[in-house]
This record gives C-alpha cells, sequence and structure tokens, in this order.
C-alpha cells in the first residue's frame, strides 16, 4: 500500500485481535481471497494439454536410435485456463516490492521499472540466437559494450567482464584473475582474507578458487581494523575480500590506505559492490584502489529479482588485472562495428584470459534492462538514487535508535542500510519473532542474522524508491513491533497470524527431505 | 524524476531529522581524494521514457531476429515457440518483484511453484531428486564434475569429445583453479560418437565420464554401456542435456543408468535472448547424493497447524551457513527462469511435450532428407533428435554461414565458429529444426546452400 496523503484516509482495522480466526470452518478450506492451490500433479492429467500441436503418427519412421520413450514421463499438463488460474493464486501466496515495503538488508530490493521489462522483450532483443553470424547481432553487441562503459565509468575502473551470471559468478571471476595474476608471476600465494562480517559468498569462492581464507578483524566500530590486516599482510596473501560499504552499513574509510598496503605486499583489492547503490554516481571504486569489483545488476540497476535470480554479475577490473579478464568480450572497432573476442582470438586480450566462465556471452536480458535504468536515470539521477537511499537508511537509523539497539549508531553515518540487534528482548523472543511480527503488519522482513558479527541481526535497507509516507508508516509498525518484543509479548511467539501459513517446520523439513511430488502410496 | 518518490522538501525535514546540515553530511567518511564535484563525467543526464525507448529500439532494429528470417540455429540453445501465457504469469509482480524465499509465510507461490519445477525436471531426467536450478547448463556441468569429484573422492573427468565446447572450457577453465585433471577430446566427424574410445579413458581415478545427449553434433546413443564401464572403475556417469524438448522423444538419462543429469533448461519457456538468462537443470538419480548437491533446494514440510508447506531445506550444504566449506559459492539460481519453464512444461504436459517432440523431429527429418539432396551436401548423423551436421563440399561452413546471413537466412552454427582452427570440422555445419521452422525455410536454406556451394566449386 502507497501512504496515503493528506486526505485523512485510515486503515480499517480488525474488530478483534484475532478477526480472522472467528468466523466458521469453510468447506473449502479458502478464507475468501485467501485460496489454497494444490500442485499440478494434484489436478493435471497426462492426456491434458494447454498447447495445440499435430496429433502424433504412430507409423511415422523415426532416426532416434532405438531409443523411444517408451515409459511414461511422469508429467501432467493444464489446459491455458486452468495454468493462469494455478499460477495467479500461487502468487497471491507471494510477497513482492510491487506489494510492499521490502527492506531485505543487502539486497536492495527497489522497484523494477516496467519500460525496462517492455525493451528487454523486444525481438531485436529477445530472440536472437547467442550463436548469430556477427553482422546479424551489432546492436546487441553495442549494448553489451555502452553498458560495459557506464560500469567502467561509475566505478572509475578502466576494463569490464560481462560474463558472469550472478554476484557470487562475478566474486569468482574475481578471484580466478586474480589467481592467473600471480600465477603469471611464478606463484599463485596460498590466502585470502575476508572481514567476519562478510557474505557467506566470499569465503566460498575463496576457497572454491583452491585458497585459505583467513578472518580479517573488525573494529568496535564495526569497521576493518587496519593495523591487524596490516599486520597480517605477508607474501602469503594473494588478496583481500572487502565489502564497501561493508555489510554493517557503513563506509570503510580507510578502504584507500588499506588497499596500498595490500599492493605494497603484493596483493590484490577485490571490493564486493553488492553495496554500490549507496554510493553509485557518487563515488567511484576505481579512486579507491579497487583490482576488481563485481555488479549485481539487479541491486544496483534494479533487473528484477524474480524469487531468486537470474542475476547479472559482471566484474570491473583494473589495469594490472585486465589482462586475465575471462573470454569473451566485445571489442569496438574504429569503424563503430563490433565483435565478440572468444578462444580463437585470445592473443588480444595479451594471450593472458584465465578461460571462460559460461556458455555465450552472459545475462543479455539484464544487460538491455540495466542500460534502459541507467539511461533513465542518468549520471544525474543515479546520484540522487545513492543520496537518497542513504538518506531514507539514516532517517530510519535515527527513528529506531532510541528502542532498538543499534551497535554501530555512534560510528557516523550509516550508508544505505541500518543495522540493529536484539538487545533487551523480553521473554526469550528473537529476532525472527519480530521479523515474522513484522509480516503481520503487512511487511517483507528486513534481512535477519546477517551480518554474523551482530547479535540478533536485523539489517533494513529501504532504498530510494520509498517515499517518506511510506517510510514513517514502516517505523511506526517496526516500533510497535519492536515494543511488543522488549516487552515480551508472548503472541509473538506464534507469528505470523494472518499469512498464508503460520511458522513451518523447518527442521522436520530437513531431517526426512521430501524434494519431489509422488503418488500417493494406494 | 520518476523512479524517486522523496520531494525536496521531504529530504529537508529528514536531514533535520538525522542531525545533518547537507546531504554531504552523510557521505563524510568518503575520503577527500574519491569525493566528486558533481555528476560523473562523460555519462548522459536523465532521459524520458520516451528518449530511452528511442535510444534502445534503434539498437535492436539493428538486430535480425530469428522470428524475421528463416532460422536453424541451436547448438544449445534453441528457439521454441513459448505459449503467451508464460510471459503474462513471469510477469506478475508477485513473481517477477519477490526474492529468493527467505521468509516462507510470504513466499510460498515461489516455493510451491519451485517444488513443482523440481518434480517436473526429476521426472524429464529420470531421476529422483533435481534442485530449484543453477545459472546454465555449462555452469551446472561444472557443478557435475566438482560434485562427483566430492563424492568419489577423485580428481579426474573425462569429457567426450562431443561435449559442447563452451561447457568444456568452463570444466578446463575452473579445474584449473581446483587442481582437477581434465581429460577431454575433439568430436570426431564419424556417423556415431565413439563411445568405446570415450570409455577406454576411464580408470580408476576417474571421479565421472561426462556425455552430452543429444551430443553438439546432434547424434544420439544408447549410453547404458558407458554407465557400466563407469560404474565398474566407480566413477559416476554425468550426462549433459542442451535440448530438453528431445527428452519428450528418447529414453531419459536417468533410465540409461546416468548419476547425475545436468543440463540447460532454455529451449521451455525462456526463450533466445541473445545467450542468457537461461536456466541450468541439476538431477541426481540416486536420493543418497543429495546432500552433495549444489544449490537451493526446496521441500515439503508443514505449519504451525499443519498445514502443507514448503521451505528451502538442507541449506546446510549451502555458502551462506557453511561459508568457506559450502558445496558450491551459489547463492541465487534462476528463479524466474525455472518458472518460465515450468508454466510452459504444465501447459504441455506429458502429451503436449510428447507431441512437441514429435512434431520437431517429424520436421527435421524432413529438412534433413531435403538438405542431403542438395549436390555437395551430405548428411553426417544416422540418428538425430531436431539437430544434425551437414558436411558441405568447396567452402569451410563458417564462410557459408556468413554467406547466407547476406542473403537473410540465419542458416545454422558452423563448427569453425565453435572450435576455431581443427582443420577436420571445417566443412561441418549444424542445423537445428524446431516446431517453429516451415517447409518452407527448409526450401530456402536448401535452395541457398545450393547456389553458395555450387558457386564453391566453380
Amino acid at each position: 500500500m502507497s501512504a496515503p496523503n493528506k486526505s485523512g484516509w485510515k486503515p480499517a482495522m480488525n474488530a478483534a485481535a484475532d478477526g480472522m480466526h472467528n468466523g466458521p470452518a469453510t468447506t473449502t478450506g479458502n478464507r475468501a481471497l485467501m485460496l489454497e492451490e494444490p500442485l499440478i500433479f494434484e489436478i493435471g492429467h497426462a492426456e491434458t494439454t494447454g498447447v495445440d500441436l499435430p496429433e502424433i503418427d504412430p507409423t511415422a519412421p523415426n532416426r532416434l536410435a532405438g531409443l523411444s520413450r517408451a515409459e511414461p514421463i511422469g508429467l501432467v499438463g493444464l489446459t491455458e485456463p486452468e495454468a493462469v488460474r494455478h499460477y495467479t493464486r500461487l502468487s497471491r501466496q507471494n510477497y513482492g516490492i510491487d506489494l510492499g515495503f521490502f527492506p531485505l538488508g543487502s539486497c536492495t530490493m527497489k522497484h523494477n521499472p516496467r519500460l525496462n521489462e517492455k525493451l528487454a522483450r523486444l525481438p531485436g532483443f529477445a530472440d536472437i540466437h547467442p550463436l548469430a553470424p556477427q553482422s546479424t547481432v551489432q546492436g546487441a553487441l553495442q549494448v553489451i559494450h555502452e553498458l560495459g562503459d557506464w560500469l567502467c565509468k561509475l566505478t572509475g575502473m578502466p576494463s569490464v567482464a560481462m560474463s558472469p551470471k550472478a554476484g557470487a559468478h562475478g566474486e569468482l571471476c574475481g578471484i580466478l584473475a586474480i589467481r592467473a595474476a600471480h600465477t603469471a608471476n611464478g606463484n599463485p600465494r596460498e590466502v585470502v582474507l575476508v572481514p567476519e562480517s562478510a557474505h557467506g559468498t566470499n569465503p566460498a569462492t575463496a576457497a572454491f578458487a583452491g585458497y585459505k581464507v583467513d578472518n580479517i578483524p573488525a573494529t568496535p566500530e564495526g569497521r576493518v581494523d587496519v593495523d591487524a590486516l596490516k599486520a597480517r599482510l605477508g607474501p602469503d596473501v594473494a588478496a583481500v575480500m572487502i565489502t564497501n560499504p561493508n555489510t554493517c552499513g557503513l563506509f570503510e574509510k580507510d578502504f584507500r590506505t588499506i588497499a596500498d598496503a595490500v599492493h605494497e605486499a603484493g596483493g590484490y583489492v577485490y571490493c564486493d559492490g553488492a553495496n554500490f547503490n549507496a554510493i553509485v554516481g557518487r563515488v567511484r571504486p576505481g579512486d579507491l584502489g579497487v583490482d576488481a569489483m563485481h555488479i549485481n545488476l539487479h541491486k544496483t540497476f534494479s533487473t528484477p529479482h524474480g524469487g531468486g535470480g537470474p542475476g547479472s554479475g559482471p566484474v570491473v577490473f583494473s589495469e594490472a588485472l585486465a589482462p586475465f579478464a575471462p573470454l569473451p568480450f566485445v571489442r569496438k572497432h574504429e569503424d563503430g562495428s563490433y565483435d565478440l573476442v572468444e578462444e580463437e582470438q585470445r592473443e588480444v586480450s595479451r594471450g593472458q584470459a584465465f578461460g571462460r566462465m559460461t556458455a555465450f556471452h552472459g545475462q543479455m536480458g539484464m544487460f538491455t534492462r540495466a542500460l534502459t535504468y541507467m539511461l533513465s536515470h542518468g549520471a544525474d539521477g543515479l546520484k540522487q538514487v545513492a543520496e537518497d537511499a542513504v538518506l531514507n537508511a539514516n532517517y530510519i537509523l535515527r527513528s529506531l535508535e532510541d528502542i532498538l539497539h543499534a551497535p554501530f549508531a555512534d560510528s557516523g553515518p550509516c550508508m544505505h542500510e541500518a543495522l540493529f540487534g536484539d538487545k533487551d528482548f523480553g521473554g526469550g523472543l528473537s529476532t525472527l519473532d519480530l521479523a515474522k511480527g513484522l509480516i503481520d503488519e503487512g511487511y517483507h522482513p528486513m534481512t535477519v542474522y546477517f551480518p554474523l558479527v551482530v547479535h540478533g541481526a536485523m539489517l533494513v535497507e529501504p532504498t530510494e524508491t520509498e517515499s517518506k509516507a511510506s517510510i514513517d508508516q514502516f517505523i511506526t509498525a517496526f516500533r510497535s513491533v519492536t515494543q511488543r518484543a522488549l516487552e515480551g509479548d508472548e503472541t509473538l511467539k506464534q507469528a505470523p497470524y494472518y499469512a498464508p501459513r503460520r511458522r513451518l517446520d523447518e527442521t522436520a523439513a530437513a531431517r526426512k527431505p521430501k524434494l519431489a511430488w509422488s503418488e500417493p502410496e494406494e | 524524476m520518476r523512479y524517486l518518490p522523496l520531494t525536496d522538501t521531504d529530504r529537508a525535514d529528514m536531514l533535520e531529522r538525522v542531525g545533518a546540515s547537507s546531504i554531504d553530511d552523510l557521505f563524510v567518511d568518503v575520503p577527500e581524494l574519491a569525493r566528486l564535484d558533481g555528476p560523473i563525467r562523460d555519462l548522459p543526464m536523465h532521459a524520458s521514457e520516451m528518449a530511452v525507448e528511442r535510444h534502445m529500439s534503434a539498437r535492436a532494429k539493428k538486430n535480425l531476429a530469428a522470428g524475421d528470417a528463416p532460422f536453424f540455429l541451436g547448438a544449445g540453445a534453441y528457439r521454441h515457440h513459448v505459449p503467451a501465457s508464460v510471459d503474462t504469469v513471469i510477469q506478475r509482480g508477485e513473481f517477477l518483484t519477490a526474492y529468493t524465499p527467505y521468509q516462507p509465510e510470504i513466499a510460498q507461490g515461489t516455493l510451491q511453484m519451485l517444488f513443482e519445477f523440481q518434480t517436473q525436471v526429476a521426472r524429464l531426467y529420470g531421476c529422483a531428486v533435481a534442485n530449484a536450478s543453477l545459472y546454465d547448463g555449462s555452469t551446472a556441468c561444472w557443478e557435475a564434475v566438482a560434485m562427483a569429484g566430492r563424492v568419489t573422492r577423485r580428481k579426474r573427468a573425462v569429457l567426450s569429445g562431443a561435449l559442447h565446447p563452451h561447457y568444456s572450457q568452463v570444466v578446463k577453465t575452473m579445474a584449473q583453479f581446483t587442481g582437477d585433471t581434465i581429460a577431454d577430446a575433439q568430436p570426431s566427424i564419424q556417423t556415431e560418437p565413439d563411445l568405446e574410445g570415450l570409455t577406454s579413458r576411464i580408470d580408476e581415478e576417474t571421479a565421472c565420464v561426462v556425455v552430452q545427449y543429444p551430443d553438439i553434433l546432434g547424434r544420439i546413443s544408447d549410453l547404458s554401456k558407458v554407465a557400466e564401464a563407469a560404474h565398474a572403475k566407480g566413477a559416476l556417469l554425468v550426462v549433459v542435456n542442451t535440448e530438453p524438448v528431445a527428452l519428450g522423444a528418447i529414453k531419459s538419462p536417468g533410465e540409461m543408468g546416468a548419476d547425475i543429469v545436468v543440463g540447460e533448461g532454455q529451449a521451455i519457456g525462456v526463450g533466445l535472448q541473445f545467450g542468457g538468462p537461461y536456466l541450468g537443470l541439476f538431477a541426481v538419480r540416486d536420493p543418497k547424493h543429495v546432500r552433495q548437491m549444489p544449490g537451493r533446494l526446496c521441500g515439503e514440510t508443514t505449519d504451525a497447524e499443519g498445514k502443507r508447506g514448503f521451505v528451502l531445506t538442507l541449506s546446510t550444504r549451502e555458502q551462506h551457513i557453511r561459508r568457506e566449506k559450502a558445496t558450491s559459492n551459489i547463492c541465487t539460481n534462476s528463479g524466474l527462469c525455472a518458472l518460465a519453464f515450468s508454466v510452459h512444461l504444465t501447459l504441455l504436459g506429458e502429451q503436449g511435450l510428447r507431441e512437441l517432440a514429435a512434431e520437431n523431429h517429424r520436421l527435421a527429418c524432413h529438412a534433413a532428407d531435403r538438405l542431403a539432396r542438395v549436390p555437395g551436401v551430405s548428411l553426417l548423423n544416422d540418428a538425430f533428435f531436431n539437430e544434425f551436421t551437414l558436411m558441405l563440399n568447396g567452402k569451410p561452413a563458417r564462410e557459408i554461414v556468413r554467406e547466407l546471413a547476406d542473403r537473410g537466412v540465419l542458416g545454422g552454427v558452423s563448427l569453425g565458429r565453435l572450435y576455431p582452427g581443427v582443420e577436420a570440422l571445417e566443412q561441418a555445419l549444424l542445423v537445428a529444426v524446431t516446431e517453429t521452422t516451415t517447409e518452407e525455410d527448409i526450401e530456402t536454406l536448401a535452395t541457398e546452400i545450393e547456389a553458395l556451394v555450387k558457386e564453391a566449386g566453380q
């Protein structure tokens, strides 16, 4: 819901605290607009189809090497009206940005402009084959090149690899380039330093690339402990991976000093760009000494999160790492034409490209959306994006710090997210209980229990696409649920009450995993 | 700015509340040397919807859309007709603008869809369990190799020469860093794949053997013997499928003894999109391997009132819990593409998928016969589903493809593009035919190839 204007509109309140449960039971299990929906396997039939195709001619010759599929596959079909209804009913059990405020910290759940959707669907982008002759896809190559150029200029970095499929894939791309660069110097080195507050993907990526992971300690104010880091640097350290702004919502103000020290010790600086939305258009990571940084197009540049992907994670590189970037990449020629540099022309990247991360050339559908978004905002609008995102987060921090433990409230302004902890909750209530209480109030909860460095962490990221009235409304709701948590209100333990499902038993799900539907036993 | 709701009055009020005199106060931690004096230079300022639309449309128009030409490209990305309702469903804001179902009580839509998707994929592949998807087929292929290493505690993978070359590049790229040994080969230009040669490369150190089905040349063959040979040496069989529609006509990899089946799901529901986003499918035949799988898994459970519901489960394999000990660094999946796949497959159903597969095969047989009648052209495959390899006399197929494009025909993928510099493959042209191909398109391709091959022979 958008927040009311001055018209004086007030929500209709439930008559009783448990107003939804007062009525009689229904025979369908439905509760008016809250509709139960079976699985497709419980409503479909093998012989039903929603697509009109020619009937199979069983006498037709085939050249399937005697491997025709004899046994039933076990699929079921629905006609179009049944299918549309099935998925529409499922969709109504989901929360999305279109429905309301979604302050999931570190995920940058901002509005997804529909122009991006429209333009990504132009046949000239959506209906072209990745291996089409390059003379027939010049416009697509141009879009990839233009987007890369924007990313380089926004980050102040000279080079970009466009193919990584998501943020974690981008991290891997960056760390592999670093490893390739060290290897070219004769020694890949052994260790990657990662702060405890980092996303889990950072240590997982470093380990995947064959590195040992060591922790970087933090200062009490929530930033990297520069002295401890410097003391740990040495010839075994391949790289440091630092998120900036960090996952405590703070800008690493000593980033440049850290980068200089890492470079002095012969290492490289990987910046996790997950939080780029806080500084886009205002700060260029290249000015801070970064060697590689991935950019989550689905966060900062608003390609839809889609219920968990697809993402897109291009990586910008410094001069030092650029030659090691993976294939393929798009090259612009003086005559204004473009081509793809693939394995056969690897000498173009001085022959040092570390390899290929994916089939084809990356997430084109995300590229068209991200470029559309960038063109809409422009350099001035993107700067405003960062400023509004940071202002909204600080406003939330300062509006809640009197009631909710804010461990780094004295560390200066936060960036685009505000971090709280569960100190002083009464009655054994936890962050999870507060989150479920927010669900009943009609909000998607913030990120919970991350970063790990704060007990019962709650990471609130409003983004720039919320109005002040919407944020004020959220603050009111958040304060009221927090008050209940502090007072030890037992009813929170059973929340949510009004969602399509009550709390789900995750322990049982993991103990005896049921990961596919099966026909009931007769 | 149309996407920014704060007004200047709001901003002033909020700055006052946070105790800042200007927005710059909130960026005080940015060091002096990184502060900019205005918007980043060399980039345009904001633009209207109309202006942006004009800019992007101009670029789209420079591309020749597959629907606007006789079109025969495949090699890991296939053009099928996607029913209109698929796009309608995936554009519903509740699916489009949701995120990873971290709060299952308000994400049952995504979770139930994933449970249905996992069941569909497992059945299509002849497996017990499929995950909630990975980035794409090529990265799923590497994840399978990595998983086979975890299961067998061995570090050598044998790749079939007829595995998509991009897939083997991805595997070899990753293996450089993990210390795995990859034994690969190039495809041999033969009517049937050299499965004996492949099995002879499996030894006691081998974690897995990776075979594509149908393979990069479009050939299909019974993999049961490869499975037996792999299992005899304690290795796993990984089968890669890049055209899921084929599995509506031919035996599933699971039926032939594959242990891990991975593939590209793009052909169902997702569309060509110049290579991405696509949909990585990943399944295991034996449920005992579930805890070694990468990526998200959705499982069934009950809520506090005993109602059925779904959650992400077994997450102790994943990076956000296990950090450097995770089975993969993957964080996201390809959720919206999985939804598109699942909706399309639900519309097809068992019957529709079988009919679709039959129609693809019927047209492909017709095209293969017609093209093989062109003087100077011969058909390599005895067996194929909807894609086959032609050998062209005279000129390298790569040049023919370019010349066909100049004549407005998107005539296939030359193996010269996929295997640059390999002389034995230069004459080979890979042609894919789907239900979207018309008999007229096939006639056009035949006529144009005939003209070009004749020209080359003169």
